[in-house]
């Protein structure tokens, strides 16, 4: 099997792949990128938490007309992952809105992205739907 | 009263494409119209804010067009004030006039935004970029080793937007595609009045609904028109207005409010921008400086980049009940008929977004009413006015504006 790297360095490519948040340890709340201080309340100290894989889409777009290169049509989305929110791809159903639909239970999927002159693979992730 | 801080001239450009223009030619345009519309010269301009966002031709690059401006209209030597913040560099240019003349530095001051964008596709979108290639090397704040638009979530603001209108869905439980489109119906609708709108065709339900869809749930005339224009103001404080013929005091209009607030942190808002926030602290401070209630208002021009972002600001401004968004609008109170008209302009969805220019051609449009000088699209007997712009990043400017007495 091909070496893998995860597309973002939020993603932690184990078993089961997941995200990870920087949480304050003052007020909790959590990012996803590197971090200066809380925008909330100002400290200092972070703490890795991993951020749950199930969740409801609070929000969604289906973009058909993107930058020159970026495949469409996609489903662009907020996902709330029990109380943090995930911005992230519906994928793994088709992107219309007959099958994506406010409100609807979601999980963590990954993807390859791509290959670099190496050979590793980049690896994605996205939400899909998660009832059958 | 000696506080307060007037309009004394403002003018725009007709928005759309001039190929054969530049910026400075635009901008010169909009400041000699509003100086004009003053009833003052050149030479009265104590303070200049020039307002722009993308650079373009006639400028080395974005932040220089106010001492370019001078170069053609008039070299006095004053202060000038190069703002840039997002979609709302116009109104942060008219408060950062509006504070030296508060703060006493001068008595009289000129805003000037101006933008070329027609041709600008898609803003926001940092462009794909493939995954293959050369050896995946994590680099930004997210440690990211190839483009994030496309693989999660997207950058371009017609899909932030859809977000924005969709998640105010979701919290409650009304909306949706058609009554986003029925929104663009209403702003194209009263652009057909609007002489000066880039766009200004009725367009049906059904032409807006099956039109190209760009991000859903927004068709491409749900969303902003990118074109050319340029939009000017003259402030004067009241004391010096005190001073003028009578008829520039008739035709001034006060600014009873002029707020600009960022957005604070709520959860989800490095997720999804938080446009909501923002826009109601702003438009709660406005409210309480002027000692105005929504009921008050006469009309609105709020900022309508998206069909999706109107609905969202009927709620932020407080217009309605907290989620009474979508009843506001089913009610037919934001047609310029109804009892609370918004954006009888055309809105940016017709008229036209040129970014820098649009914060203060807000203030014109509702300007325009208050004087009583806004022809076949009048509302009748306005005084009071509300004038609101967000740009992405986040920044809010809202100004109420009222009649002389």
């Amino acid at each position: 099997m091909a070496q893998q790297v995860p597309l973002v360095d939020y993603l932690v490519l184990d078993e089961p792949p997941h995200l990870l948040a920087h949480e304050c340890t003052q007020c909790r709340a959590r990012y996803f990128d590197h971090r200066n201080a809380c925008a909330r309340c100002f400290g200092a100290e972070f703490r890795d938490v991993a951020v749950v894989g199930e969740g409801e889409v609070r929000s969604f777009t289906i973009v058909s007309f993107a930058a020159p290169g970026v495949a469409v049509p996609f489903v662009a989305a907020v996902v709330d992952c029990d109380g943090t929110s995930v911005k992230g791809n519906i994928i793994n159903t088709p992107s219309d809105p007959d099958h994506v639909r406010l409100g609807m239970k979601v999980r963590l999927a990954t993807y390859v992205v791509g290959t670099d002159s190496s050979g590793t693979e980049a690896v994605g992730f996205g939400f899909e739907p998660a009832q059958v | 009263m000696t506080d307060d801080v007037w309009i004394l001239g403002i003018t725009m450009t007709k928005f759309g494409k001039y190929p054969d223009r530049d910026i400075v030619d635009l901008a010169a345009e909009a400041a000699r119209g509003a100086i004009a519309d003053a009833g003052i010269g050149m030479s009265d301009i104590g303070v200049l804010a020039a307002g722009n966002y993308m650079g373009g031709d006639g400028l080395l690059g974005p932040g220089r067009l106010g001492q370019a401006l001078q170069k053609q209209i008039g070299q006095t030597g004053v202060p000038v004030y190069n703002v840039m913040n997002a979609c709302a560099t116009g109104a942060t240019a008219l408060r950062t006039v509006l504070m030296a003349i508060k703060a006493g530095e001068t008595d009289i001051g000129l805003a000037v935004g101006a933008e070329k964008l027609s041709g600008a596709g898609l803003l926001g979108s940092g462009g794909a970029g493939k995954a293959d290639g050369a050896e995946f090397t994590p680099s930004g704040r997210v440690g990211q080793v190839a483009p994030l638009d496309g693989r999660i979530g997207t950058e371009t603001m017609p899909g932030v937007f859809a977000q924005v209108g969709m998640e105010y869905t979701h919290r409650y439980g009304k909306g949706g595609f058609e009554l986003f489109a029925r929104i663009s119906e209403k702003n194209h609708a009263h652009s057909t009045l609007n002489p000066l709108a880039a766009y200004t065709k009725r367009l049906t339900l059904d032409q807006i609904m099956n039109d190209v869809m760009v991000a859903y749930p927004n068709t491409r005339p749900m969303c902003s028109a990118n074109c050319d224009g340029a939009s000017a103001a003259v402030l004067v404080s009241g004391e010096r207005l005190k001073r003028m013929d009578p008829d520039q005091r008739r035709r001034a209009v006060k600014i009873s409010a002029s707020v600009l607030t960022s957005d604070p942190w709520t959860e989800a808002c490095q997720v999804l921008p938080d446009i909501n926030t923002l826009t109601r602290n702003a438009a709660e401070q406005a409210y309480t400086a002027a000692g105005v209630a929504p009921e008050d208002l006469d009309l609105v021009e709020l900022h309508d980049c998206f069909a999706t972002a109107e609905l969202v600001h009927y709620d932020n401004l407080m217009l309605c009940e907290p989620g009474g968004a979508v009843d506001l609008f089913e009610s037919g109170a934001t047609w310029r008929d109804g009892r609370l008209p918004v954006n009888v302009s055309g809105g940016l969805q017709s008229k036209g977004h040129p970014i820098a220019a649009t914060g203060i051609a807000n203030v014109w449009e509702v300007c325009h009413h208050l004087r009583g000088e806004a022809g076949d699209r009048q509302i009748d007997g306005a005084r009071v006015g509300l004038a609101h712009v967000i740009g992405l990043g986040s920044a809010c400017g809202v100004h109420i504006l009222e009649r002389a007495a």
